[in-house]
């Protein structure tokens, strides 16, 4: 039996819900982590960082975490595809 | 041509479009009032989405207040797009897949109860009316400074077009009239941005010239504004004022708040898939990204111009637009040291806003009978002027000015027309069909709903007529409440079987009141409050309220549920089905 792809319903229905927290949670923390943490509580430590001439913290609150938002949900759509054709339960 | 005829024939060109696509795509079903048919593309939608979120504070008042509040203005880069990536994985897929009208369906149908749609009724009726009186005002605004209208008549006409399309074609109108007015808007701020950043970086593309050394001066641009607002007596541009918890707070409020705005997340119920939802909301942010991230390019430009501009310059040569905006009260200039020389500098010039006299002072300038404040600083500059200004700051042709009202009023037309669906679908849907009267037929619920949304655009005319000072105020009151009572709802519908009815009424009302109360009790005149960080609860300024009692919401709904009676198997059916994009295949199909 092969766990990646189990062949009851309701088991691939329970592995994709698993896979989809496991994903969300994980890109989560990186939304968390360029907004609230580069952007605000460790934005005065980055600030001393400097590309070219944007102090860094400064930028991830301008700038960076808005570009990662974007990122974060393309790549949530396209690794979600990618589970649900596994599991078969895309829906196309 | 000069500006002011060109800005006609921009702004008249651009209604005309918008109402030629309202004929081509009348509404013909409920389905397709509501939620277009369902049948939008994910990219169309995402325009759409920009639009309809992007309104007139976006467009004209947030790189304003960029470059007024600099790092402390992050709250809202950061806050107005975060809550994207909330509702792309939390929410939009499976209220998709949930596949009805409008956001109190859903919470009807989850939490089983009447009660709950009504609240949930409740709370986007105050959220989209606080949010659509400054559209509404935006609109006249525009009209009054570059078509010399009053602001009354700019409010009726943008009523008018709003009216047409928004009756005739409901949710399919306005979404191809909201494609098109993406275009016009994002246009419309890219021109004078590229404009202004060639002019002080050499850079054309704003965002990298943010990073860029000044033209001539070879020092970064951030820097060199750092320099001067501290030599004027500011904090640096790059660092905050506020404290760390407040804006953490705030970002947060806002980011909740975007995810559970009714109509935002009704946009998501346009698209053909479960896939397509995710999608859109990813085209939509990166729509809104590219104006969100130049922004901030925008505002800090502009506030450099600004202080080459005005200061320890003499009134009788400041630059024309200082005297165009002073004449409609947005800019005010009073010399305290007599000396005919701007000074600028930190603290409010004079008590309480402008309040001009009849006749001129000795340079020329609108005398104003406010008493002078202590400090040095003379000019008082409204925010919003920055990015209406902008042109004529930077001495751009006049069709570049022109294209900045159209797309001024693009940005408030297209928000209002999507507040407006949400109240109308919100009125004939929940409340009409789905409360009171179950029996009406489908022609009778769409004629309700045009009905319902003539009746509120009227309301909206109204309120941007005769602005209530405490709409203005309280912008922060359509987030935080959305924050604090929809978002959490919607969340926990989804995500945690085990709340139930009680729990998700207790858990909202508590929200709603809790914030709201918190909100008026700071921000109303009635009560005399001290609205300052040492009275804030745990340091909380109002606008960031919604996060507390988004905390209390989830609270009393996870405790009230433990000790009531648990979800029905039919609603824990229903939660599973919408947790999958489709009904699950056997392998090989």
């Amino acid at each position: 039996m092969n766990n990646d792809n189990p062949a009851r319903a309701e088991d691939r229905a329970a592995a994709y819900w698993r896979e989809n927290v496991k994903l969300l949670c994980a890109l989560l923390a990186i939304w968390f982590a360029v907004s609230f943490g580069a952007g605000i509580l460790f934005a005065d430590a980055l600030n001393h960082i400097r590309i070219g001439g944007f102090k860094l913290g400064f930028w991830f609150a301008q700038q960076g975490s808005i570009i990662t938002f974007v990122i974060l949900i393309f790549v949530y759509a396209a690794r979600m595809r990618a589970i649900e054709r596994r599991l078969g339960v895309s829906d196309d | 041509m000069d500006a002011q005829t060109l800005t006609f024939i921009f702004v008249g060109l651009s209604f005309a479009l918008y109402i030629g696509i309202a004929i081509w795509s009348r509404a013909g079903s409920t389905s397709e009032f509501y939620v277009a048919g369902g049948h939008v593309h994910p990219i169309a939608n995402g325009m759409a989405t920009a639009a309809d979120w992007m309104s007139a504070a976006s467009f004209i008042s947030m790189a304003g207040i960029i470059a007024f509040a600099g790092y402390d203005a992050s709250v809202y880069l950061m806050g107005w797009t975060g809550g994207y990536v909330l509702l792309a994985l939390l929410l939009a897929p499976y209220l998709r897949k949930f596949g009805q009208f409008t956001v109190p369906d859903f919470i009807g149908e989850r939490y089983y109860s009447k009660a709950a749609r009504v609240v949930a009724v409740i709370c986007l009726i105050v959220v989209s009316f606080t949010y659509i009186a400054g559209q509404m005002r935006g609109v006249g605004v525009v009209f009054s400074r570059f078509l010399d209208m009053p602001i009354q008549w700019g409010v009726v006409t943008g009523m008018g077009v709003v009216f047409f399309y928004a009756v005739l074609g409901g949710m399919k109108g306005i979404t191809y009239t909201q494609v098109a007015q993406y275009c016009v808007l994002i246009f419309a701020y890219l021109v004078p941005a590229v404009f202004i950043s060639m002019l002080v970086t050499g850079n054309p593309i704003p965002q990298l010239g943010l990073g860029a050394d000044a033209a001539e001066a070879g020092v970064p641009v951030l820097e060199k504004l750092d320099a001067a607002l501290v030599d004027l007596g500011f904090a640096a541009f790059t660092e905050g004022t506020k404290s760390k918890i407040d804006i953490f707070a705030i970002t947060l409020a806002l980011m909740v708040g975007t995810a559970g705005l009714p109509h935002v997340i009704v946009r998501f119920f346009t698209v053909p898939k479960v896939s397509d939802a995710r999608k859109s909301a990813g085209y939509a942010l990166a729509f809104i990204a590219i104006l969100y991230t130049t922004a901030p390019a925008v505002g800090a430009f502009a506030r450099l111009n600004f202080i080459e501009s005005v200061h320890e310059k003499s009134y009788a040569e400041a630059p024309g637009w200082v005297k165009g905006w002073e004449g409609i009260g947005l800019i005010a200039w009073l010399d305290k040291n007599g000396d005919g020389v701007i000074q600028y500098g930190p603290g409010a010039p004079f008590e309480g806003r402008p309040d001009y006299a009849d006749g001129t002072g000795a340079h020329g300038e609108r005398r104003l009978n406010n008493a002078p404040t202590a400090n040095g600083n003379e000019i008082h500059v409204d925010r919003d002027i920055m990015v209406l200004a902008n042109p004529e700051i930077a001495k751009l042709p006049g069709w570049v000015i022109a294209l900045v009202a159209a797309g001024g009023v693009a940005a408030a037309l297209s928000t209002a027309a999507g507040l407006l669906l949400v109240i109308s679908t919100a009125i004939s849907h929940d409340l009409l069909k789905k409360t009171f009267r179950p029996q009406i037929t489908e022609k009778t619920e769409l004629r309700a709903a045009r009905g319902a949304a003539a009746a509120a655009i009227l309301v909206a005319g109204y309120l941007g007529i005769n602005p209530p000072g405490f709409v203005a105020q309280v912008v922060a009151l359509a987030f935080g409440l959305a924050a604090a009572s929809l978002f959490p709802a919607i969340l926990m519908g989804i995500f945690f079987k085990r709340i139930n009815r009680e729990g998700a009424v207790a858990g909202m009302v508590a929200g709603l009141v809790f914030t709201l109360a918190y909100i008026v009790y700071f921000k109303s005149p009635w009560f005399g409050a001290v609205n300052d960080a040492d009275h804030w609860l745990f340091g909380i300024s109002p606008e960031g309220i919604g996060v507390i009692g988004m905390a209390l919401n989830f609270i009393l709904a996870v405790a009230v549920s433990r000790y009531t009676a648990p979800t029905p198997v039919a609603v824990r059916a229903m939660v599973d089905d919408i947790r999958m994009p489709s009904s699950v295949k056997e392998p090989g199909l």
